[in-house]
């Protein structure tokens, strides 16, 4: 399963792009790969302020849902309106056009909690087991 | 016993394979003090003859629709069934088949309830419609839950000539969640009145629930209604229980309601003393991630042909747990069978001569019972087939002793809203002739005389 | 026929379009007698905005054209008349005709719920009677026929426990629920606003008192536990469990889906709960019907009869009456009395059975499901190896070496002529086939269905490619619901 290096992850497989004090969403491969064919995407509105952990959208393929949990807390800059339309994006290309928020961050030390590409993979695989 | 069909040869090899004594044997996971000593205490069990017998003969301690001449409705309506609708309805493959899982092989009933929601979304004037929920005053209870959902306001608004029965179940789903729910005031002639609806609704305001024809049979100002409530950010409820009405009516989602709910028994389903009846529940395609109930949509399958398939699952009970629009697990699918028969029968011209026959039934009984000294119509804003009588004196007793002459007479609507006391809902349908009305006429003369 | 065939696969299946492309403008399929009085224009008396100005998309087709039509789409159904359905925890036996045929008399299906009580005096004592049989059978005191349907019943239950909570000063805010429930019970939970606690199942499939003991506090309303479970194994430490919920101050829901394997066997009331559902569609016959309608009757101990839903159905000295007069009632759940015609077929089939017939119906149904796990586990893999009662789990374990799937295997069941299990269920069994045979099954269905599967699990190793790309036989291959999620439609368009 492909894990970038560049990338930081969660364990409810997402995965986060830096940039300064910007961050981009997504979820990884390997969520892409459990859910199959995602058929609908929600997102949330842009502006809204979240916090770490709570739940900023939903995923889903035609047999199982996934919430998406905030990995970092901030500001929303932008959403990712294509996917609505078109949430296959998702499963073709899930860390490039299937990024999903792109948040300002306001508590840049939760950066610390989440994963390098080597645990995330660790974890992937532990799973599969 | 002819619905066990092990012999007894049979049950020995069998117990021999699985490598116990006797079936008995296989209970020992049960805790010995966990089991049942003794037989349950039943009635001794009856062959086929005397099951029939006897099921007949208390079965002929009610009066029904047919030995008595009824003008009943109050939710419940007496119309004709076409012959062909049990014909289909009792047909193994449709009676005794599963909730359609297995699309493959479930390409009859994934149909059926196809067509279904398409009528149901017609005649409803609505995007799309489910395959049907409990009964109509579940499913208005549902639709306010939805309605809550979506605005994630926190009240609803219902006519306080909403079926008193509708609003009790709408108490009941919401009375353990943080949701209030307020009536809305009747004006004299027994339609909502509008400007106690504008002073309620406040930004708190999810949706504003309206039945019409309303529980007393008054058809409502729909279009002003739903214009109240969307003009403060709220959502519009339509409802009904007498479904023929929308034969003749304008459907609530020409006026702009967000969802339409109503009872659907009256297209092609028995009395059955209220039950099994659907509930039938329309919406807008915008809200249907926030519907309940089950979905049929239109699909491919591998070979490029056309087949049906139950659709956003993902907003189920068996797949969201708690987190779903609603607990319902089933929907009414022989009911909704036997309306998406009785619909395809009737057809668009059928449905509307059948309305407008008890549209004039319903007006030449009142004709003839407000002739009567003493009787008038309560509420004078126009009806469909049933209207509330002001009689003099206490409707129960009135109506027990017209029962004593053949006739039931109508519903006691006494407690249904202030001002009631003496008010007895009647309806007329195509089932009741001219000369039962005459006769009713008559009765009620006589009781009064 | 002996058990070296299969029932048999194919027929003539005609192709047929949907309703609205069938018929002809003025054709006519209603018989209207003609109006006995004036027809009144509806114009004259309601103001035209309030009036259908286009009619309804509804077919104009002949009587034959719709008989033909439904007819022709039934026969794309599978259905217990036509096959067997090893589909576990639904318990798809036998819908005696006898029922069909009582439930369908004038004096059961034609009765108005707003008649005088005084004219239904046989209905109610029919109600009052199935009322004390299920209590009898569940081993409860007391019980309602109103919920619509067993999810109703958990909502109307669930109802119960938290108004007696309430009134006992407070109604508390969780409910615990094993990891192997059906998902209505945490969606009820959530519909009486109680948040859901999951308990872990034990090695051994079922719920340990340890696991209990541990989440078990004084916030907690009630354990909602299904016995047996729906791995098909008998919760032996019920009483057990039961103790430690009430020393706590909670209550014990029992989830009645599987009542179908101890009836006349063991009752749940004995065992420590104190509200229970029936899904009157499974233990007694009440037809499916592709869906529904089903009945959620909920039957209760002593302390909550004060609470059940109304109305309930009393005995009087010399006659039956609807008892509305129960102020701590949790009130109605839907309008009228419940789906009396489901009260008619039931209470049929515990006339046709008495004691012993029932007592047999869990003695052979429990048989009927060892059997299928004894022969059936020498091809797939059982999850739990022990007696089951009603029914129990497979898995694709052995098969997915090959790269079978469940889905795949449940698919390729269709080919042989049968209703695949109840798969990816309990979700604590990774690619679950749940298997539940019911006592109507006679030795040599059951025997031709083992050597069905057992041609599929040859299959799986020798051709994968055929059972991946099952079913072959049916009217319509697999169908792709992605297509179907990613552009939706709900309801017929006519083209152009």
């Amino acid at each position: 399963m492909n894990c970038p290096k560049d990338l930081k992850y969660t364990s409810e497989h997402e995965w986060v792009s830096l940039d300064g004090n910007t961050a981009l969403v997504g979820i990884t491969d390997y969520a892409q790969d459990q859910l199959g064919d995602i058929v609908f995407v929600e997102l949330p509105e842009e502006e809204e302020t979240i916090d770490q952990g709570d739940t900023f959208g939903v995923v889903e393929s035609t047999k199982s849902v996934s919430d998406l949990y905030v990995p970092l807390s901030g500001k929303i800059l932008e959403t990712n309106d294509p996917l609505l339309d078109n949430p296959g994006i998702l499963n073709e290309d899930p860390y490039g056009d299937g990024w999903m928020i792109k948040v300002e961050l306001s508590n840049p030390d939760e950066i610390k909690e989440l994963l390098e590409a080597e645990a995330y993979e660790q974890l992937i695989k532990e799973e599969g087991a | 016993m002819r619905y066990l069909p092990q012999t007894p040869e049979e049950i020995k090899k069998m117990c021999a394979a699985v490598g116990v004594s006797s079936p008995d044997a296989l209970f020992d996971v049960i805790p010995q003090n966990l089991r049942l000593q003794q037989d349950l205490d039943l009635p001794a069990p009856l062959a086929e003859a005397p099951l029939l017998a006897h099921l007949k003969g208390l079965g002929r301690v009610n009066a029904n629709v047919d030995s008595m001449a009824a003008f009943l409705g109050g939710g419940a309506y007496h119309h004709y069934i076409p012959v062909l609708v049990s014909t289909l309805t009792s047909r193994g493959e449709y009676l005794t088949s599963y909730t359609p899982y297995q699309p493959e092989i479930s390409q009859g009933t994934l149909q059926a309830i196809f067509e279904f929601q398409t009528m149901i979304a017609s005649l409803t004037g609505m995007d799309l419609a489910n395959a049907s929920n409990y009964d109509g005053a579940s499913a208005l209870a549902e639709a306010a839950l939805m309605a809550l959902r979506i605005t994630r306001r926190q009240k609803i608004l219902v006519s306080t000539a909403t079926n008193p029965q509708y609003r009790e179940v709408l108490h009941t789903y919401l009375k353990n969640r943080d949701f209030e729910i307020e009536e809305i005031a009747l004006q004299p002639d027994g339609r909502v009145d509008l400007s106690d609806l504008q002073s309620r609704l406040k930004g708190d305001v999810a949706a504003v629930c309206l039945q019409s024809p309303n529980a007393f049979g008054v058809i409502e100002a729909t279009q002003a209604v739903a214009q109240l409530a969307h003009d403060n950010g709220s959502l519009m409820v339509g409802c009904f229980s007498e479904a023929l009405s929308l034969g003749l009516l304008k459907p609530f989602g020409e006026v702009g309601a967000d969802i339409v709910v109503g009872e659907g028994q009256s297209f092609g389903n028995f009395l059955n003393l209220g039950g099994p009846y659907l509930g039938l529940f329309a919406t807008k395609e915008k809200y249907v991630r926030q519907m309940p109930g089950r979905l049929v949509g239109e699909t491919l399958d591998a070979n490029g042909k056309r087949g049906f398939v139950l659709v956003l699952s993902t907003r189920e009970q068996h797949i969201r747990r708690e987190k779903a629009t609603s607990n319902i697990c089933t929907n009414q699918g022989l009911c909704a069978l036997a309306t998406v028969v009785y619909l395809s029968l009737m057809g668009p011209k059928g449905l509307e001569r059948l309305a407008q026959i008890n549209f004039s039934y319903a007006r030449f009984l009142r004709d003839q019972l407000t002739a009567i000294p003493g009787v008038t119509l309560k509420f004078t804003a126009p009806h469909f087939n049933e209207f509330v009588l002001q009689v003099p004196g206490e409707p129960k007793a009135l109506l027990a002793e017209l029962a004593a002459k053949g006739i039931l007479g109508g519903v006691d609507v006494s407690q249904w809203a202030p001002g009631l006391e003496n008010g007895i809902l009647v309806c007329a349908t195509e089932m009741n002739t001219k000369d039962q009305m005459e006769q009713y006429a008559q009765a009620l003369r006589e009781v009064l005389a | 026929m002996t058990a070296r065939e299969g029932p048999g696969k194919r027929g003539m299946i005609f192709a047929e379009p949907t309703i609205f492309e069938r018929g002809a403008p003025g054709r006519e399929g209603f018989s209207l007698a003609q109006s006995e009085v004036p027809l009144h224009d509806p114009a004259k008396e309601i103001d035209a905005s309030l009036l259908r100005s286009e009619a309804a998309l509804l077919p104009e087709v002949s009587e034959l054209d719709v008989l033909r039509h439904f007819t022709r789409l039934s026969q794309w159904n599978y259905s217990i008349d036509t096959g067997f359905y090893p589909l576990g925890s639904c318990t798809m036996k036998y819908n005696p005709r006898v029922n069909e045929e009582v439930a369908r008399m004038s004096g059961w299906a034609k009765l108005h719920p707003h008649q005088p009580q005084s004219t239904l005096q046989g209905a109610l004592e029919l109600m009052y009677l199935l009322q004390k049989f299920l209590a009898q059978i569940s081993g409860m005191d007391a019980a309602s026929l109103q919920p619509a349907a067993g999810a109703q019943g958990e909502f109307a239950g669930l109802l119960m426990i938290r108004a007696y909570l309430q009134d006992q000063g407070n109604a508390r805010t969780k409910v615990l629920i094993p990891d192997s429930a059906h998902g209505t019970n945490p969606a009820s939970c959530a519909a009486c606003g109680y948040e859901v606690v999951t308990l872990k199942s034990g090695a051994q499939g079922i719920l340990t008192p340890e696991v209990v003991a541990q989440a078990m506090d004084e916030e907690v309303a009630a354990l909602m536990i299904t016995n047996p479970n729906t791995l098909g194994l008998f919760e032996t430490h019920m009483a057990e469990i039961a103790k430690i919920v009430h020393d706590k101050g909670g209550l014990v829901y029992c989830d009645g889906a599987n009542l179908n394997a101890i009836v006349g066997k063991a009752r749940v009331g004995d065992m420590g709960v104190d509200v229970l559902h029936f899904n009157l569609h499974k233990t007694f016959t009440t037809p499916h019907g592709g869906g529904g309608p089903g009945a959620g009757p909920v039957a209760v101990k002593k302390i909550l009869e004060p609470y059940l839903p109304n109305p309930v159905v009393m005995r009087r000295e010399d006659s039956f009456a609807f008892d509305f007069d129960r102020p701590k009632s949790v009130g109605r759940v839907k309008a009228f009395y419940g789906n009396f015609g489901m009260f008619v077929r039931a209470y049929t089939y515990i006339r046709e059975m008495g004691a012993v017939g029932l007592r047999e119906v869990a003695e052979r149904a429990v048989l009927n499901a060892n059997y299928l796990r004894k022969k059936l586990e020498k091809f797939f893999h059982l999850a739990y190896p022990q007696t089951c009662m009603h029914e129990c789990v497979f898995s694709d374990k052995k098969q997915s070496a090959y790269g079978i799937k469940t889905l795949n295997i449940a698919k390729r069941m269709m080919d042989y002529g049968y209703h695949p299990p109840t798969i990816y269920f309990p979700l604590i069994v990774a690619g679950a086939m749940m298997m539940e045979p019911t006592e109507t099954e006679s030795l040599q269905t059951l025997d031709r269905f083992i050597w069905s599967m057992e041609q599929i699990a040859k299959e799986c190793e020798t051709s994968p490619e055929t059972v991946k790309a099952a079913p072959h036989v049916p009217k319509v291959r697999r169908l792709d619901e992605v297509k179907a999620a990613r552009e939706p439609k709900y309801i017929y368009k006519a083209k152009g």
